[in-house]
């Protein structure tokens, strides 16, 4: 017995939700990287996108040329694209220590325009489908709306990620180094330390984050070399909205605002594109520091 | 003394300029030197990296082609309506942004500019991916033709003229003081007395508002308003001809502006057509890296250190 709620048939209105959902798990992990990228360099790293892009062509190229299929690409497409990111740092990045943020943001900027400018010269701009493993094809009737494994599956994947984050940055020696350095490096580093180690890490790490969105990405989305390029605008929204000062108010808000967006789609399709962006506006009024930020 | 005879060579050379090259070229360069101009004076006076200027570009130009197409307006009165609302816009944009400082408002202004930008995709009046074409160009106060291109050239330069000499004004009035000190030294200033916010806002809105002018401007010539004008593509190549040129310097702006229309222009011919959003990412690299305070920065630099 299908009962409509509000008007819409359950189907429509859990299948948006679901969707919400998994966008929402997208904003989580990739406003997290950015929040870890934030904290040690202090760069808000608009190559980020770019660099999820470039998680989608890994898992595309790994499976085509190497025959390493979906599990493997989770593993080794991350890697891959985080130690482009550990190169970029190393050679780019680095040379910014010192200089007014916005440098960062620019220089950033600049390379996501590299990337993406290569990947649409040399694959065109319309998108390359990837399936999704055979393992998770299918999909189980949950009675009130029809759940596709690997929909399902994105959603824990990344709540796994943000899991494993928060244990790295919480429970473990290394994350205590990590916080100590967004508080003071100079400190740190004092105390024998290697802090520009630690920051290269950080940002690999934070890249990792994008690439293993990007994967997780690939079966849903097509694999297009602007896959990321609109996505890092409204994960930026999400990051003044929740502010980048802690894990779990990353991943709330990013999944809260996954969700927001999926249910205007059923309520008010014109505005689903833009209601992050009136959520963010409505916030800075209210209360600029951003939801769980501390100091305004 | 020196500025002045710089100043004077260059008058000389924009009123003869379009003897020599093609005026349609000539306009394009003198509405984003404009445009580069008035985000110079956010950034490089205000110290705010505004990542939304587009919105009041491309606003202004969708409205200025509406005017002018739809409405019937006379040029001048629809470039006033499309300024005007882009000063509005400006504002609305502003009052939001200005409540965080530094990487925070940059996000902000692109975060509600991509939101303007999804407005027009949508909204029936600005054409979706079509754009509004064949905005008619009218006359210049009832009687100039400006579908002449070089009655149009000469419109457009009394215009830059004018907003240029407004912009040197406002930079080196006591409020462009204040401007610059809120820059080096926020907490300073306030505690100096000034209402920190007032000032920026204030500044936002002029360089939403002379953008918008650029905008309409623009519209104006080529007779075209389109999604290009408004997308964030547009905020980044304004950053970019502001940085290259030089932050915080009167000139630098058109210098740069001057560098990417004529680079874009160049290869655009080329085989490198597909490549020019790489071309500038690399010289964004390029200039973060190497030289921050841009061409005429460092030629001012290297000028101060031989003399």
């Amino acid at each position: 017995m299908l009962t409509d709620l509000l008007g819409f048939p359950p189907q429509v209105l859990f299948g948006q939700l679901l969707l919400g959902l998994i966008n929402g798990a997208f904003y989580a992990v990739l406003s997290l990287g950015l929040a870890v990228i934030f904290g040690l360099l202090n760069i808000v790293n608009f190559a980020h996108g770019a660099l999820y892009m470039l998680g989608a062509f890994a898992t595309l190229g790994l499976t085509k040329w190497l025959g390493i299929g979906y599990w493997g690409a989770l593993i080794f497409a991350p890697i891959i694209v985080g130690i482009f990111g550990i190169v970029l740092e190393r050679l780019l990045l680095r040379r910014l220590a010192g200089v007014d943020h916005l440098y960062g943001l620019l220089l950033t900027f600049g390379l996501a325009l590299v990337i993406e400018g290569t990947f649409v010269k040399l694959f065109g701009s319309s998108g390359m489908p990837y399936s999704a493993p055979a393992e998770l094809s299918g999909g189980v009737n949950l009675g009130f709306m029809f759940l596709p494994w690997y929909r399902g599956w994105v959603v824990v994947a990344a709540l796994i990620a943000c899991g494993a984050t928060w244990f790295l940055f919480e429970k473990t020696k290394i994350g205590a180094y990590l916080r100590a350095g967004t508080e003071n490096p100079r400190l740190l580093q004092a105390f024998g330390v290697n802090v520009p180690l630690l920051t290269t890490l950080a940002y690999g790490y934070g890249v990792a984050l994008a690439a293993f969105a990007g994967v997780l990405a690939a079966p849903i989305t097509q694999v297009n070399p602007l896959m990321g390029s609109n996505l890092i605008i409204v994960v930026f929204a999400v990051v003044v909205i929740g502010g980048m000062g802690s894990i779990m108010g990353a991943v709330v808000t990013g999944l809260a605002m996954g969700v927001i967006e999926g249910l205007t789609k059923v309520f008010w399709p014109e505005a689903s594109s833009t209601v992050i962006f009136v959520v963010m506006a409505i916030v800075l009024v209210l209360r600029p520091a951003g939801l769980f930020g501390k100091t305004a | 003394m020196n500025s002045k005879i710089g100043y004077l060579i260059a008058i000389a050379l924009l009123l003869t300029a379009p003897l020599v090259i093609y005026p349609v070229f000539l306009m394009k360069l003198l509405c984003f030197a404009l445009f580069a101009s008035a985000f110079n004076l956010i950034l490089g006076y205000g110290g705010l990296l505004s990542f939304g200027h587009a919105a009041f570009f491309g606003g202004a130009a969708y409205v200025t082609g509406h005017a002018l197409k739809v409405w019937g307006l006379p040029t001048e009165l629809g470039i006033l309506t499309g300024t005007a609302a882009a000063g509005i816009l400006g504002l609305l944009i502003g009052m939001i942004a200005i409540r965080r400082q530094g990487i925070y408002f940059a996000m902000i202004t692109l975060a509600m500019a991509q939101m303007v930008y999804f407005l027009f995709i949508s909204a029936p009046f600005t054409g979706g991916e079509n754009g509004l074409q064949g905005v008619p160009r009218g006359t210049a106060l009832g009687i100039v033709d400006l579908q002449n291109d070089m009655n149009m050239y000469y419109f457009v330069l009394v215009i830059f003229g004018l907003a240029y000499f407004l912009i040197s004004r406002t930079v080196n009035s006591p409020f462009g003081q204040v401007l610059s000190a809120i820059r080096d030294n926020e907490a300073r200033a306030t505690s100096l007395g000034y209402d920190v916010d007032k000032y920026k806002l204030l500044a936002f809105v002029l360089s939403s508002t002379l953008a918008g002018l650029a905008g309409s401007t623009k519209t104006v010539v080529f007779q075209l308003a389109s999604l290009t004008d408004a997308h964030w593509h547009m905020s980044g190549e304004v950053v970019l001809m502001t940085l290259l040129g030089g932050l915080g310097t009167i000139v630098g702006p058109s210098v740069g502006a001057g560098i990417i229309i004529a680079l874009q222009n160049y290869l655009a011919s080329g085989p490198l057509a597909a490549w020019v959003p790489v071309v500038l990412g690399l010289i964004f690299v390029a200039c973060v890296l190497a030289f921050r305070r841009g061409v005429v920065g460092e030629l001012r630099e290297f000028l101060k250190k031989s003399f």
